[in-house]
This record gives C-alpha cells, structure tokens and sequence, in this order.
C-alpha cells in the first residue's frame, strides 16, 4: 500500500492581473481584471514506504505548490491526497507530528536565540522524550557537523550553517515523511555535497519516505532513484531518474578516440562539437542519426575507442523545459 | 463495575494527565524561550520601556494648563488630582492591554508565508503567539515595576485611597482580561491579512477609534452622552473600565455584571478568532516561497 497516495490533485490561484502605469493603478480601484492560474493540475502519483522521489520541473511548474498540498499549508481546488492515511489539509496534530517539510527558507529556527533553544522547543512541541532528544541531537549534530555551532544565534550563522540547522530541526522527531523544497539552493558546493551526504545516509539509515525537489540535478542524481517530472501543473513523467535522458533528450553524446592523433578535417558534418582535445572529440548528435553517423565515420575514419552516451541530466533538463517555462497554465 | 473497566478508566486519567502535563510544559517552554528572544536585544529592549513614561508627564503638564491650577475645579465630574490619577491608572492599563506589533506581525507572516510554521508544526498559533505575548510582557513588568512605582510615588498627592479588597481583586482581574480582550482584537485583525493582505490602514484606525473609544484620550462618561453605545463596546476595557474601577466609579454591586461581560467579550472575539483563522486558512495561498 502507497504511503502517499495522490489522485488528480488540483490547485487553483485567482491573480489580480494589474497593466502598466498610473492610469491602470487608478482603474484597479474601480474594476479589477483577474485570471485564473492552475498551479497544480489533475496531478497523480503514488509513493511507497522508504522511496526517496525527485520531483522536477522548471519555476512555476507547481512542485512546491505540490509539497504544499502535501503538507497541508494550503487546500486543494479539487481532487484527493492521503499520506500515511492521514488527508494532510485537516492538518491533524497525529498527521503533523509524522512529516517535516524543509525549504530553503528560514522556517522553523528562532533568528535570535541559538539553535539549541529551537530545538528543545520542538522537542516539548513533538512530545520527544528527554532520552530520545538527546539521542538524536548528538547524532543528528555529529553527523552535519555542526555540534559546536547550536549555542550560536542563528542570525550569526552562514546560510550552509542554518541549513544543516534546519534539517536537525525536521528530523529530531523522527519523521517518517520528509519533504524537502530546494533543501541546497543558495549553498556553495561544499555545503551542496554535506547536505546531499547527510540526506542519503540518513535515509538509508531510517528508511523515510522523501520527496525531493531541487534545481540541481546533481542533487537528485545523488539522491534519487525515481522522479516526476512536472510542467505547466500536470506530470510528464514517472519512472525511474535514468529514463528521463532517454525519454526526453533528442540527443546522444558521441566520443571518439582517433588513431592517428588529430581530430580529422570535417568531423562536425555529424554534430554539434561540444569539446575538441586532439585525437579526442565529443560530439552532440540527433538520436535517430547516431547508428548511421557512427557506421560513416568508422568506415572513413581510423578510430581507436567510441563510447556513446547519454547527455547529461541538467542538459536535457534545461532542454525540456526551455520548451514549457512558465507559471503555470493561465486562463482569463 | 468490572476490573477491565477500572484499568481502562485509570489509564484514560493517565493519558488525560499525561496530556495536560505535556500542554503546560510546552506554554512554560514557549514563555521562556520568548522571554530569552525578549533580552536579547537590551538597548532597544530598555529604550522602549522607559521612553512609555513620557505621555503621563505630558498628560500631568496638559491637564494642569487646562485647570489652571484651580484644583477645586470640577470639568465634567473629574477634578484636577482625578484626572492625573485617572490617567496614571490607564497607563497601567495600557501596559496589559497594549499589543505592540501584535496585528502587523500576524499580517506580514501571512503576507510572507512564514505564518506556514504554525500550519506545519502540531502547534496551535493563537495559543503560540498568547503565550509568547505573555513573555513579552511579563519582561516588560519586570523592567517597568521600578519606573512604574517611582511615578506612582512622585504622584501619589493625586491618587485616592487605598480600595477595598474587592475592588482591587476586580481591579487585577480587569487588567488580566483587558490583555487577553487585546491580544484578541489584535490578532484578528492581523488575521484579517488572509482575506486583505495588506491590514496597515485597519490598524491605523483601529488604533485611532481605540485611543478615543478606549478611555484612552479623555474619560468615557465625557463622551456617552453623544455616543450612548461607547460603553458596549470591547475597546472600553482597554483602559476605562480598569481605571474606573479602582477610582471607584463603578459601584461595587455592578462589578460582577461588569466583569461578566468583559468576559462575555472574550469568548465572542476567542470565537471570532477561531473562525477567522479556520477560514482564513482555507483560502490561504501560501505565497512567498
């Protein structure tokens, strides 16, 4: 049985669409245009007990309008969502004391005080035991290095710092859900790399059930098996992470390795030269090309070693949705 | 009745007690976590304390030019020494039922999305934010008590005296209820934000209507007769009622009534709230992140 369970889900904004100018702020008095955006629509999918699912889409494409739903901030125009039983809108406190939601933005931690006060808040606000709190704070702290840190007030701490913060702060009380909305965005590498770390050990570790959304794809390469991809409210894809090149890309990526140490004249009437380090070359080419290009350049050509490829997950990505970027799915 | 019964009633007690004892550490935690969040800033924290003294000198110098030093004169039913006392008396009133960024931090929670904490965490946000209200006063009386009871000292030519025990427990309880009726009012309004976004002008006349129909600015009897209905209103307890009673001008018999309404005032604007946050929160679209 799925532990989240999403059918046709649909979310519904009215927006105030305002014109230019002094003249339309003065009739925005008066009489006011609006249109309707569709943020999240029809969207369906299911996750079992300990899966960690990436979801993925371009800005405004309705995943945090997703993870909202999820969570039970905002309800929903239409449709039905159950996670671990639970209808999270009701927001129920034995629902909320089984999920954490994590963003990039400063949520749960009081900006003045030191971390360690937040979290013996959450500790009475979670009912963790005096045993247990202490348990998971040394182990949550040794593991985002940070046990020094949590006697100094948040505001003073560098935004990887707060992060990791934020995360010990979703996990004291053990969550059996979590889900994180951009948990690295604004991070340097380096933190990048700790929290994509912390996240994968600790989940084989507990065996929670996550779900994923980030910009970075080396985050959800990291982390993730499986993803839904969704644009304009609605899912275009749900399958494992490694089918989303070959579902979507239109491209392959060629190497060769040529025998007598330069890159022949005229290689790039087969594709698109991405990196030219002589006798080495990698080429871009149409998918439905690949077999007959490669069969022309080997029977012209002294080629040493071929390796072909998919395209990297950012690339086809970025491919995807430069086609269907936009807030959503707008109507008058 | 059976043995199974007695166990199943007894661990019923258990979880009930259980419950309450896990409510009452979470507000203590909550109190004492904003109180330390209060201190942090010391400067600012001090500043805004003892600069609250300021308006009682100025009312002391306005209300002497007005009597002209005639202290035998009468306006209105209020002689020279009952007005400073009357004033004296509404600033300690105030300083319970004043709510300083109360509305404004509700509306820009909701207009930034940070009011999202309390839709996540199994918390309930009023009682969230009355308890952390409470901190926030409670350092406040503890940094005034000195300022507040040298002022009474310097004044206390004006002041009537001591009331009878009744009156005073009256007196503690109407400061006690005027918090909570202006906690009340403030965060539904700042709850208005749901619905508004933007509550900045409703505040500005709430504080307005509230400085005139609260006692605030002159006596409540100096208005009513030409505005008859200013005592049904909950603003009056803001910082009238309070002074009044301990001036004595409420006969002691009507006390109870009185205290009943006030009262009375609670639960509607609890209920209010209730219902503004249930479904503001069904509308509520999250922006901001």
């Amino acid at each position: 049985m799925p532990i989240i369970d999403v059918q046709k889900l649909c979310r519904t904004y009215k927006v105030y669409r305002k014109s230019e100018g002094m003249m339309a702020a003065v009739q925005g008095l008066f009489h006011r245009k609006h249109r309707e955006v569709h943020a999240v629509r029809d969207v369906s999918f299911q996750i079992e007990e300990g899966e960690m699912l990436a979801f993925l889409g371009p800005n405004g494409a309705g995943k945090t309008t997703t993870l909202k739903l999820l969570s039970g901030i905002i309800v929903p125009t239409s449709g039905t969502a159950t996670v671990m039983g639970h209808v999270p809108w009701k927001r129920e406190n034995a629902y909320r004391r089984r999920f954490s939601l994590v963003t990039g933005q400063k949520e749960q931690l009081w900006w003045d005080l030191p971390a360690q006060e937040s979290f013996r808040l959450h500790k009475e606000i979670y009912r963790i035991s005096e045993g247990d709190y202490h348990q998971r704070l040394d182990e949550l702290t040794a593991l985002m290095d940070v046990k020094d840190l949590i006697a100094q007030p948040v505001r003073e701490l560098s935004l990887g710092e707060r992060m990791r913060m934020e995360l010990i702060a979703a996990l004291l009380h053990r969550p059996d859900v979590l889900f994180l909305d951009e948990p690295t965005i604004g991070l340097d590498v380096i933190s990048q790399r700790n929290v994509q770390k912390f996240l994968r050990s600790y989940q084989a570790e507990q065996r929670i059930t996550v779900i994923l959304t980030s910009h970075y794809m080396k985050d959800i390469e990291a982390l993730c098996d499986r993803a839904v991809v969704i644009n304009r409210g609605s899912v275009i894809h749900d399958g494992p992470v490694a089918e989303i090149g070959d579902r979507f890309s239109r491209h392959k990526i060629v190497e060769l390795q040529f025998a007598n140490g330069i890159v022949p004249d005229g290689i790039e009437r087969f594709g698109d030269v991405l990196e030219d380090r002589s006798p080495m070359v990698r080429l871009q080419i149409p998918k439905q090309d690949v077999s007959n290009s490669l069969s022309r350049i080997l029977a012209n050509y002294n080629v040493d070693d071929v390796s072909v490829s998919e395209r990297p997950l950012e690339d086809v990505i970025a491919e995807l949705f430069s086609f269907g970027n936009g807030n959503g799915n707008d109507s008058e | 009745m059976t043995a199974s019964n007695l166990i199943s009633d007894s661990s019923e007690t258990q979880t009930l007690l259980d419950s309450l004892s896990w409510r009452i550490r979470l507000k203590w935690l909550i109190l004492r976590t904003a109180m330390e969040e209060r201190m942090v800033y010391r400067g600012d924290f001090a500043f805004a304390t003892l600069v609250r003294f300021l308006p009682i000198v100025t009312q002391i110098f306005l209300w002497g030019a007005i009597f002209a030093g005639d202290t035998a004169r009468e306006l209105q039913n209020y002689r020279y020494a009952d007005m400073v006392a009357y004033f004296l008396l509404v600033m300690v009133a105030r300083a319970f039922s004043s709510m300083p960024g109360l509305a404004t931090g509700i509306a820009e929670s909701i207009r930034n999305g940070s009011v999202r904490k309390y839709l996540l965490q199994p918390v309930d946000m009023l009682d969230y934010l009355f308890w952390h209200r409470v901190a926030h006063k409670l350092v406040y009386y503890v940094v005034a008590t000195g300022p507040f009871a040298l002022v009474f000292w310097l004044c206390r030519s004006y002041l009537p005296g001591w009331p009878s025990g009744i009156v005073m427990t009256a007196f503690v309880i109407s400061l006690l209820f005027g918090f909570v009726i202006g906690f009340l009012i403030e965060s539904l309004i700042g709850l208005i934000a749901f619905w508004f976004l933007e509550v900045s002008s409703l505040i500005f006349i709430f504080m307005m209507l509230n400085y005139f129909l609260s006692g605030h600015m002159i006596p409540l009897e100096w208005i009513d007769s030409w505005i008859p209905w200013v005592h049904y209103l909950p603003l009056r307890y803001l910082a009238y009622f309070p002074a009044a009673v301990l001036l004595g001008r409420i006969p002691e018999a009507d006390l109870p009534a009185e205290l009943a309404i006030q009262t009375a005032w609670i639960v509607v604007l609890l209920v209010a709230n209730r219902a503004a946050f249930h479904y503001g929160v069904r509308r509520y679209g999250a922006f901001g992140g």
